[in-house]
């Protein structure tokens, strides 16, 4: 049974400007100690997917739609005493920005241990115990002194793994990840990459992780679902949509990654910029900026189409293997 | 660049508005110094002039923006308290029961008597009750208000033309000018206004001229700080620098350009100050330093009353109490959405 | 750093020297001393015979020069009603105001603080828009209508609560304090809160504007991401964070709240210095007042540098800035 199942997710965020559909209609699936990588630019509606799983998005925006079926059930209708039960128990989050999402006047021992004592009757000491061997999990040296500290004494990446811990304290089932290790140095971030990986594999914990970045999804993620205003434009296994992507969204994003084996050829950058979400165009969100566009793509959005084993694919001129080759 | 911003958008009236804002400032500038003076026009119609003029400028002010400003119950609550009460003050000659300051009016047979109760004869009730020397309650809080009210408008209005003075020459002339003024404001805004003006007061004697003049010194440099601010972030806008470039007289930028800008946070402040001033001015005349006794304010009357209250005697201090949380609430809510609606991004 | 202080010390001195001149002329204009000092019916020679004694025969620069030499001495006079040195005589009256302010102090942040978080957690809503007008109600209400006020409810009609006076006092460190008896307590409950209401009001705004921002921040978002009760994260994200710029915003207000106590002081008979000042008013008690005035300057000044000093070290920028604002 898979652990996450997204349905025809519909969020709106209704400002004064007009109804914003920020999600319109995301679904996927995600079994335990699968990866998913959710690909987007800023703007695409993949953190407020992240937000959605754990009814987490602010006023003015809402759930107005679909189904999240966690472990079968539908998260939509649980009472919000339920929902804090699942938050940061069964569902953890991690946010982008360490700097900002640890409470700068908290010691992080408080701010772990209330994490446990949340949701578990346990003694402070007990608490504290578990928060102890998380730590040491994650890579934070003396993890037993560090407790006492404040956030500021840590650095980035320290203040990112104590993040993470945080997430890992209490065994969650799915961890939803977004765009952890954006705000941090590259050496750190491939080291906590590697890390979360094999933290999942052990455990056996889904992982969603949200980012801009195709790299970090290919060594990471068993499948990727690139989204594109508000609506998932491709999905696969990431090693089928990587080399072979059928969206030419999905090909503009792999363009703009420099990489091994392609020294001297020129990156390709996508043309245009991201839509205003307030006034998307008719048909294809990304027609202005596609260079396969044709009328049809003016006229009318593409639906979701399957293009092979767990691939789906939104496109009226997908790209075949053969072009994809050039 | 496209087009230098030449035209600041300040208080924007259309030319009817304008001019008839401007006959309504004559109207209420006029019927107020015959009032003061005594002469032309009889008081009644003078008072009319003032109100209507009044209402003029309040809704000029307001124009284009009522729907911002009333967006919520306690704005009309506000607004029509508020409009009572001036219309209270001002017609409170002809409203009253009684002339409290005239002797021959008065019986100290009808001394210290609760609501609702007749005087000796049985020719007039006492709504509110009486003070020790026989004196109408109602009548008294009314003239009270409009003394509370004249004084704190008066002197706000005053330190209000003192602080802007003060804020834009020092804006413009920048420099040691500047530093030397900001230093007295910072110096004389470091003590607080009831020390200040308590202590002034105490070298003066009573009076109302006196506690006018108290009433300015505590509060021009508060003006002056804003207005310099206000002046200083339009000075650095570019509109400015083309208007020096078109070569237009530093009089006609200042008054054409940089004044018209500092008005919507001075309309704003001084409704919140003239709150602040009637509370300051009540706890002076409470303390007893502040107006006379043959003009007592709210603050006087309450201060009288206070002697009775502990013997049950509440009517003496409640009443002028009410009314003097009613203006000054009033007053207050209606600068909380003056605030909200100029918005000229202040913070208290 | 150090030039810093310096130059703010030397500016410190400098209203300190402005501040005894412009004291020592104002004083000077308040009535003359000596018709209060002697019965109404003395002989001319007797008039001036006091006048020589305490030196208001002198020329006014005479006296001023005295009043300066003196004063650096730590000598502000004698009161002419009390008999005793000015100074000591403040000092004694002060902890009475000092204790009522710092309890008002307590008070409003016991009020004002959980109103103004309440107030932001639910700002839209008309919970937030109630508080939000009350604390306009605060800021209106007239300090000493509502001691009066206090008076009428809780001690002439409810009988709970003395009405006015000091009650039992205890000596502590050489000061008799009320705070710490039970007593006196009682006595000190209705003056304090009369002196909290306004800065309650304040309080409550200041708390307010800070939950909204700290909700909006990522680590609330964090905290509910980890299943924390809205409870816990108001009571100990929120408030452990809104809480420094408060006390910063209190500690100057400490000033304020002690002028204020002048009206408070004289409507609920409360023997500070504030009460003092006013009945020195009214009995032309020419030294207390200079001393009054002198000492109020001189806790003004100190707490001005300190949250200069204390703003220094929070914040460089303030220092390149030469003037605040």
């Amino acid at each position: 049974m898979s652990v996450l199942d997204v349905r025809d997710l519909q969020t709106h965020f209704f400002t004064d400007a007009g109804v914003v559909k920020a999600v319109d209609g995301v679904s996927f699936s995600l079994d335990a100690g699968e990866v998913l990588g959710l690909v987007g630019e800023s703007g695409s509606g993949k953190s407020v997917t992240g937000f959605s799983i754990l009814r987490l998005v602010d006023a003015p925006g809402r759930v107005v739609g679909g189904q999240i079926n966690f472990k079968g059930q539908d998260l939509a209708t649980l009472s919000n005493r339920e929902m804090r039960s699942l938050r940061g128990n069964r569902i953890a989050m991690i946010f982008q920005d360490p700097m900002m999402t640890l409470n700068p006047v908290l010691r992080i021992e408080t701010q772990m241990v209330e994490a446990v004592r949340a949701h578990h009757r346990v003694s402070h000491a007990a608490a504290k115990d578990r928060a102890i061997r998380v730590l040491a999990r994650v890579g934070i040296p003396s993890p037993a002194d560090r407790l006492a500290a404040y956030p500021h004494q840590f650095s980035g990446g320290m203040r990112q793994r104590v993040a993470i811990a945080i997430a890992l304290l209490n065994g969650p089932d799915l961890i939803v990840a977004d765009e952890p290790t954006t705000a941090l140095d590259v050496t750190i971030q491939s080291q906590i990459l590697a890390e979360v990986q094999e933290l999942a594999r052990e455990t056996g914990t889904a992982l969603i992780w949200i980012t801009h970045d195709l790299a970090v999804v290919a060594g990471l993620a068993d499948k990727v679902s690139v989204m594109y205003a508000g609506r998932i434009v491709e999905s696969g296994p990431t090693d089928d949509v990587l080399t072979a992507p059928g969206h030419p969204y999905t090909e503009g994003l792999l363009g703009s990654i420099p990489g091994h084996g392609r020294r001297g050829e020129r990156l390709t950058q996508i043309p245009g910029m991201a839509p205003n979400m307030a006034r998307l165009p008719v048909g294809c969100a990304f027609a202005p900026r596609c260079h396969r566009v044709d009328e049809t793509c003016r006229a009318k959005a593409p639906a979701i189409t399957d293009i092979g084993p767990k691939r789906g694919l939104r496109c009226f001129h997908p790209i075949v293997e053969t072009e994809g080759a050039a | 660049m496209s087009a230098v911003e030449t035209t600041p958008p300040p208080v924007d009236l259309g030319k009817r508005w304008r001019i008839t804002s401007r006959m309504a400032g004559v109207a209420v500038a006029a019927s107020l110094s015959m009032l003061l003076s005594g002469v032309g026009l009889p008081p009644l119609v003078s008072r009319i002039i003032l109100l209507v003029g009044l209402i003029v400028l309040a809704a000029a002010l307001l124009k284009g923006k009522y729907r911002k400003f009333f967006s919520g119950p306690s704005a009309y609550v506000a607004t029509a308290s508020l409009l009572l009460l001036v219309v209270l003050a001002i017609f409170a000659t002809e409203l009253s029961p009684q002339n409290p300051y005239d002797l021959r009016q008065l019986d100290i047979m009808d001394g210290r008597l609760p609501p609702g109760s007749t005087t000796f004869d049985g020719s007039m009730t006492f709504h509110l009750g009486t003070d020790e020397q026989g004196r109408d309650i109602l009548s008294g809080i009314l003239y009270g208000l409009r003394v509370s009210l004249s004084v704190s408008i008066a002197a706000t209005l005053a330190a209000m033309a003192i602080g802007v003075v003060v804020g834009i020459y020092s804006a413009w002339a920048g420099g040691r000018i500047e530093t030397i003024l900001m230093r007295i404001v910072d110096f004389q805004l470091s003590f607080p206004s009831i020390l200040v003006a308590l202590m002034l007061m105490a070298a003066f004697g009573r009076g109302l001229d006196k506690i006018v003049i108290a009433l300015i010194i505590v509060q021009w440099a508060y003006y002056a700080r804003t207005v310099r601010g206000t002046a200083l972030s339009e000075t650095r806008k570019e509109y400015i620098d083309a208007a020096r470039g078109l070569g237009l007289p530093d009089w006609r930028i200042v008054f054409g350009h940089l004044l018209p800008n500092c008005i919507p946070p001075l309309i704003v402040i001084s409704t919140v100050q003239v709150a602040n001033t009637i509370v300051l001015e009540s706890s002076l005349s409470f303390l007893g330093v502040g107006v006379p006794i043959t003009q007592p304010s709210l603050g006087l009357l309450i201060a009288n009353g206070y002697g009775y209250m502990l013997s049950g005697q509440y009517w003496m201090s409640m009443y002028p109490g009410v009314a003097l949380l009613a203006i000054v609430a009033s007053i207050n809510m209606v600068g909380d959405r003056l605030r909200d609606t100029l918005n000229p991004r202040l913070t208290r | 750093m150090l030039v810093f202080l310096l130059r703010r010390l030397a500016q410190s001195v400098f209203v300190l020297i402005a501040m005894m001149i412009v004291v020592f002329f104002g004083v000077y204009m308040i009535g003359n001393p000596v018709d209060i000092l002697i019965s109404p019916d003395a002989t001319p020679l007797e008039v001036e015979e006091t006048m020589a004694r305490f030196g208001f025969d002198q020329p006014v620069h005479i006296q001023f020069l005295k009043f300066i030499g003196n004063a650096l001495q730590g000598d502000l006079g004698r009161s002419f009603v009390h008999g005793e040195p000015a100074v000591q005589l403040i000092l004694s009256y002060m902890p009475a105001t000092l204790e009522l302010a710092l309890l008002g102090l307590i008070f409003s942040v016991m009020i004002g603080v959980p109103l103004g978080v309440y107030a932001g957690y639910k700002a839209d809503r008309w919970q937030g828009r109630a508080i939000m007008t009350g604390s306009i109600f605060g800021f209106s209400l007239p300090n000493f209508w509502v001691g009066m006020l206090l008076i009428l409810i809780f001690a002439v009609e409810l009988r709970w609560l003395p009405s006015t006076g000091r009650g039992e006092t205890v000596e502590v460190l050489g000061m008799r304090l009320s705070i710490f008896s039970a007593d006196g307590l009682q006595y000190m409950i209705l003056p304090a809160l009369t002196l909290a209401l306004y800065k309650a009001s304040l309080v409550t705004r200041l708390a307010r504007a800070g939950t909204q921002e700290a909700l909006m921040q990522d680590y609330v978002k964090f905290a509910r991401a980890k299943g924390l009760s809205e409870t816990r994260i108001l009571v100990v994200h929120v408030l452990k964070n809104i809480m420094i710029p408060i006390i910063t915003v209190l500690g100057l207000e400490l000033g304020s709240m002690i002028a204020f106590a002048v009206v408070t002081e004289t409507v609920f008979a409360w023997p500070g210095m504030g009460k003092l000042l006013i009945d020195s008013i009214t009995t032309l008690d020419r030294p207390v007042i200079v001393a009054y005035l002198m000492l109020t300057v001189i806790i003004f000044i100190i707490i001005n540098f300190t949250v200069d000093v204390i703003y220094t070290l929070l914040d460089p920028r303030v220092r390149v800035r030469g003037e605040a604002t």
